[in-house]
């Protein structure tokens, strides 16, 4: 009962932060309401039992990634966004639509899988399990991604460093 | 305990709050972060399988997602310092040429 209550509450926050992602026309809002889901998320991956998973969760996403946006928001000066005007048969057929298609997942997956259950502690996500398993099936992947950081890490310095020849730019400082 | 359906149905929400994100923002870095919310309702839901099939191998991905959505966002906000320095605009109705 209490974890039905712990998923409910975090799940409404989750689904509440999301929403206010969309609403929000400052960037910062969103990015801000980003870290509420993403925290929030990191209680229902400790409700499933994966412990370092949400670990990682707060220090990677709501910390380091959401760091980089809310820098990039600052650097960048971002201000309110206009809007522009959508067509009105996407309003019309879109937002009916995609609630027709939401209830019908959902009840699918209520009629379908309603007796498997996943309690607290279901799953052993300790550290010491998850680095065997990374360290020993998953070493290939492991490295492959090491390589794609260290791409990403080169591509990300060459994108943002400025040119060489370009007069100096209006925006001013070095990123 | 909690159905595992319960977390399917959550993740699918917050997917589709991401693709909603993703086609109504006009901002450059809010519909990056859009895709961001895509990926953390595709890990909730790895995590939720990987706890209804007694397998780690859900949560093994969910690592290699989070590495992936890391390197994208490296790239993609240089990419957007580099159009925002030639263009000095971040709604994407602006940005429609990939000349300059």
């Amino acid at each position: 009962m209490l974890h039905l209550i712990l998923f409910l509450v975090f799940g409404a926050i989750c689904v509440a932060g999301a929403v206010n992602l969309l609403v929000q026309r400052h960037p910062i809002g969103s990015a801000l309401s980003l870290v509420v889901v993403m925290a929030s998320l990191a209680v229902e991956y400790l409700l499933l039992g994966a412990e370092f998973v949400a670990a990682v969760q707060v220090i990677v996403y709501a910390g380091a990634v959401m760091v980089l946006f809310v820098f990039v928001i600052m650097l960048l000066n971002a201000g309110e966004e206009e809007r522009t005007k959508g067509s009105r048969v996407a309003m019309v057929l879109g937002i009916p639509g995609v609630l027709a298609g939401g209830l019908l997942v959902a009840w699918v997956l209520i009629r379908r899988s309603g007796e498997n259950a996943v309690g607290l502690g279901a799953l052993p996500g300790y550290p010491k399990v998850i680095g065997g398993l990374l360290f020993h099936e998953f070493l290939l992947p492991f490295e492959v991604t090491s390589i794609l950081v260290l791409i990403a890490i080169l591509g990300a310095v060459f994108l943002a460093s400025k040119p060489e020849a370009a007069p100096p730019s209006p925006t001013g400082k070095e990123s | 305990m909690v159905p595992v359906s319960y977390y399917l149905i959550l993740s699918g929400i917050l997917f589709a709050c991401g693709v909603i994100g993703f086609l109504i923002k006009r901002n450059l870095i809010t519909i990056f972060m859009s895709i961001e919310l895509m990926l953390n309702g595709v890990n909730l839901s790895f995590v939720a399988f990987a706890a209804q099939w007694h397998h780690l191998s859900g949560q093994i991905f969910v690592f290699f997602v989070m590495v992936v959505a890391a390197a994208e966002t490296a790239v993609g906000l240089a990419i957007i310092i580099a159009v925002f320095r030639t263009r000095e605009t971040l709604n994407v109705d602006q940005v429609n040429l990939l000349k300059l």
